[in-house]
């Protein structure tokens, strides 16, 4: 790894507000650290701007650790960048050449208008969450944590699926910008465990139907979205939902729905 | 100000129980005519906001992030604490409560502990049924780890992720909440301001983070939230955007600040590598488990060590904690872990580049144990660690040094967790409650979750019952109007000063004098500069600063720059607070008070107290006022590890 600072071309989605058509704006960065990261790099390309009087390029993060899941960017067009189980703020620039250019565009989807610049509105997703991705259960009525045994093997899968950071990297990949990986992934985590199971029908039809209301796409089998996953989720999620939303479908009795008889 | 703790009668482990028998409720039916507030989605103010919707109250829940599941308890990697006992090894109530009492070098309420540590075992089970994935033994039962500061295993886990799986379960209920209609969520919404009416906290004045609008929101009572201050020292392991706006804007209209100066430096984070440096990263303590920590024995084998560590003979080396402290070893409290690293840094034996590493070596646990069990407990550190750094710690040690990591200190708060203002509510990291003047690992979930799940709940009806249902204040009230013109002003002021300089390079240079002057160690005459340098500082951004960009839109840096011209004036308090308290204590070390090899040296006779400061107007002196601590059950006593 050379320490030698880095000069570099890039372009960046420059966009005022979600009416704006926005467009790619080039910038020259010079005397980046190898060692610096991503959102570094940025740090010091809106110091540049600052200092020629120019508006900062406007991006979300916060942890700048890789689990908030707020950062979002497209780097060269794949989200995150492309390298395995890595969020944005967690890319170094060691992993870029002095003298090369750099595409940064938000997450494109129409479920995910853009906010400013590089930054999306993702309520969509909340109202996935929203529509039944809890256990119902209110504070204080629960019983000792010990007294319902979970196999390891179900609890370590649970805590695969859970590991989802909600980024939308999974919509901003899938050529059909489908949330099927984010919404599997939270139906499996709770699926594995027992205490996801009184509701399980139920909460897989609400969920579905959410995604689908909100306009996310159909998933079609390319798995971009398993490839841009920062946290390695499996794309074996997707079968699972899809088995239990055949079987919800056919069998599940919504009881509320009843008690008008 | 009246500094009345409410403390309740009775035995230490009777208290509670007393108080829950004692307090006032609000019938179920009333329940929905009350209006609460709370600023805050992370695990204190999340499992507030579920947690009280669920009683039937209309909840107000705020925060900056884009959703509720991205508060920085997100980033908590290793673990919380609970009495469980479930490892028969000897855990109790009582222990949990002694240790947290004794690792906050008895600067805490102990009624207040105590409560924590009991409500601790139903947190677990809360969560656990909540589907939080806790790490499992084969058997199916909860898996435990030991943290710094304890002798038995009590810390439940989900790998390094534990913040994150407890936060998506208190995100879980607060979506069914959202879903029912009994929470309204307001993302990307600011607090700027505390509306204090008739002597109460009646309200709050927003801006919309997307629209820029400042709006008001009317409550019966206002619950904050809102985290840790660590930011104020620019570098943090923090998320980028915590910050002291809700708590210091609170102080300003009248809330009482605790114990400013007591902040945390986390032992193991990854070192700074340079100027652009943004944020620090965290090495869970729990590493502190199987790693072991070195540096060379001599000044002279520091340039062989920092090249291949692996060159330094066993006999060369010295693993100092594990020398200095037999009994705890690696696994002593952060703020003498911190300041060992320090010391052995000083002494011209640290490793890397500037001399300012000590290495978390495990080589020793992988012959042990084996590289893939290694791997299961610590993988996705380890991960985080070779992608910062670029080296792997399977291979090498990890290269670590103290960083700023919590604030112990926070709004004053009483045994409700009421502020000095009445209505007024502090939970979680920005209250000052729990843990002294240092707090242990995997003790601030514990803390958020109980606050927000099982004190709140209670204290807030006991509140609530005594206020009349149709006095909600109306947010047209002169008031509200006043408090929003003067947030209006305030943006208008940060847009109009048009200077050159960025939000950020200001942040820095305060960062660097926090750092240097109430870091780790301080004294007398580098606080007195400070609070020379913070002023002179305070004035040149009102002066030089530059925020770009429109005030009616999305605008970040003007975030940011409310951000930073509040701990511009909050650094001033934090160097008073340490100024004035003329002792070591816990995470506060004033070199001029410590023992002969090194430790922190109390002064109970003069010290054994929080101090908690007033506002008095821009300008003026904060006033300094105390509230006596009184330790009936663990006995005053110097800490000892060794
Ligand atoms: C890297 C890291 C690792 C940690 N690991 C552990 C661990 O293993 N175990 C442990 O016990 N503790 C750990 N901690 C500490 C612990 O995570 C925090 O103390 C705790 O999560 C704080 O929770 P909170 O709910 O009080 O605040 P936060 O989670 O910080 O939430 C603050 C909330 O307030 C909102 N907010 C703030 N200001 C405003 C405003 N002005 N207007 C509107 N909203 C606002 C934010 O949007 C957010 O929703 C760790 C901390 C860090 C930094
Ligand atoms: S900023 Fe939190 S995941 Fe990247």
């Amino acid at each position: 790894m050379s320490d030698k600072p880095l000069n570099l071309t890039v372009y960046v989605w420059r966009q005022k507000d979600a009416k704006d058509a926005g467009g790619l704006v080039k910038y020259d960065v010079k005397g980046v650290s190898s060692h610096a990261s991503f959102l570094e790099m940025l740090d010091i390309l809106n110091e540049q701007l600052i200092e020629r009087g120019e508006e900062p390029v406007a991006f979300d993060a916060d942890c700048r650790e890789g689990i908030c899941g707020m950062c979002s960017l497209v780097i060269n067009g794949r989200p995150h960048g492309g390298f395995a189980g890595t969020t944005t703020c967690q890319v170094h620039m060691r992993h870029f050449k002095d003298g090369e250019t750099i595409y940064i565009e938000p997450w494109r989807a129409s479920s995910f208008p853009v906010v400013k610049d590089l930054v999306v509105d993702r309520s969509a997703f909340e109202s996935i969450m929203q529509a039944g991705g809890f256990i119902t259960n209110n504070c204080g009525s629960a019983g000792d944590a010990n007294a319902i045994p979970v196999p390891k093997e179900q609890a370590d899968r649970a805590f695969e699926a859970a590991a989802c950071i909600g980024c939308g990297a999974c919509v901003a990949a899938c050529p059909n910008s489908s949330a099927m990986l984010f919404t599997a992934a939270k139906l499996a985590h709770m699926h594995f465990l027992p205490q996801g199971q009184a509701e399980r029908m139920k909460r897989t039809k609400a969920m579905v139907d959410a995604m689908d209301a909100a306009g996310f796409g159909n998933c079609t089998n390319h798995y971009e979205c398993e490839a841009a996953c920062p946290k390695d989720i499996s794309r074996d999620v997707i079968a699972m939902m899809n088995r239990g939303y055949a079987k919800a479908s056919l069998t599940y009795r919504d009881p509320a729905a009843k008690s008008g008889e | 100000m009246n500094l009345d703790a409410r403390v309740p009668s009775g035995p230490i482990d009777q208290k509670w129980s007393n108080a829950k028998f004692e307090m006032k409720l609000v019938n179920p039916a009333n329940k929905r005519k009350y209006t609460v507030i709370v600023v805050g989605s992370g695990l204190a103010g999340g499992a507030a906001a579920a947690t009280l919707a669920e009683l039937g109250y209309n909840v107000l829940c705020f925060c900056f992030q884009d959703s509720p599941r991205r508060a920085h308890s997100i980033a908590a990697q290793g673990g919380i604490n609970a009495a469980k006992n479930y490892q028969n090894d000897g855990d109790s109530v009582y222990r949990l409560f002694y240790d947290t009492v004794k690792g906050g070098d008895f600067r805490s309420r102990e009624a207040n502990v105590h409560r924590l540590a009991e409500v601790s075992v139903n947190i677990i089970d809360q969560a656990t049924a909540m589907g939080v994935p806790f790490a499992r033994e084969y058997g199916g039962t909860l898996a435990n780890r030991s943290f710094g500061g304890a002798q038995v295993s009590r810390t439940f886990y989900a790998r390094g992720q534990t913040g994150q799986q407890l936060l998506i379960g208190v995100y879980a209920a607060l979506s069914r909440q959202i879903a029912a209609g009994k929470v309204k969520m307001f993302n990307r919404t600011e607090m700027l301001d505390l509306v204090v009416a008739d002597g109460r906290a009646q309200g709050i004045v927003v801006r919309d983070l997307v629209s820029g609008k400042i709006e008001s929101y009317a409550g019966h009572a206002v619950v904050l939230a809102s985290g840790g201050y660590g930011n104020v020292f620019y570098l943090s392991t923090n998320a980028m955007g915590s910050n002291v706006t809700a708590s210091y804007r609170a102080y300003k209209r009248g809330a009482g600040f605790a114990n400013p100066c007591y902040t945390q430096i986390h032992p193991t984070c990854i070192p700074v590598s340079g100027d652009y440096q943004s944020k620090l990263t965290l090495m869970s303590e729990s590493l502190r488990n199987d790693g072991r920590v070195w540096v060379p024995k001599s000044a002279d084998d520091v340039a062989a060590a920092s090249k291949d560590p692996g060159s330094i003979a066993e006999d060369k080396r010295d693993y100092y904690l594990e020398r200095k402290y037999p009994s705890f070893g690696n696994l002593c409290p952060r703020d003498i872990a911190s300041r060992a690293a320090k010391e052995a840094c000083d002494d011209g034996r640290g490793v890397g580049p500037g001399g300012r590493g000590v290495y978390l070596d495990f080589r020793d646990a992988i012959k042990r144990d084996g590289e893939d069990t290694i791997r299961e407990k610590y993988g996705n550190l380890f991960d985080m660690y070779e992608r910062i750094t670029g080296e792997n710690p399977y291979r090498v040690p990890m290269r670590i040094y103290p960083a700023v990591h919590y604030t112990m200190g926070g709004l004053w708060v009483d045994y409700q967790l009421q502020s000095t203002i009445p209505g007024l509510f502090v939970l979680g990291e920005a209250n000052f409650s729990d843990h002294g003047a240092n707090r242990l690992g995997a003790s601030a979930l514990m803390q958020g979750l109980a606050d927000g799940y099982f004190v709140i709940p209670y204290t807030l009806g006991n509140y609530l019952a005594g206020v009349p249902a149709k006095s909600l204040a109306s947010t047209g009230s002169a008031d509200f109007k006043r408090c929003e013109t003067e947030v209006n002003e305030r943006v208008a002021r940060l847009m109009n000063v048009k200077g050159k300089r960025s939000v950020d390079s200001f942040h820095k240079e305060l960062g660097q004098i926090m750092w240097e002057k109430c870091g780790m160690a301080r004294n007398k005459e580098g606080l007195e500069q400070a609070l020379q340098e913070i002023p002179e500082l305070r004035e040149r951004f009102w002066k030089e600063v530059t925020v770009l960009g429109g005030r009616d839109t999305f605008n970040q840096s003007l975030e940011k720059a409310g951000r930073v011209a509040d701990f511009l004036e909050f650094g001033e308090v934090m160097c008073r607070d340490a100024l004035e308290r003329e002792e070591s204590a816990g995470g506060h070390f004033r070199t001029e008070h410590q023992t002969a090899d090194g430790e922190a040296k109390r002064d109970d006779e003069k010290f054994c107290h929080a101090a908690v400061w007033e506002y008095r107007g821009d300008g003026e002196t904060p006033a300094r006022h105390v509230e006596p601590l009184t330790f009936e059950n663990v006995k005053l006593a110097t800490r000892s590890y060794k």
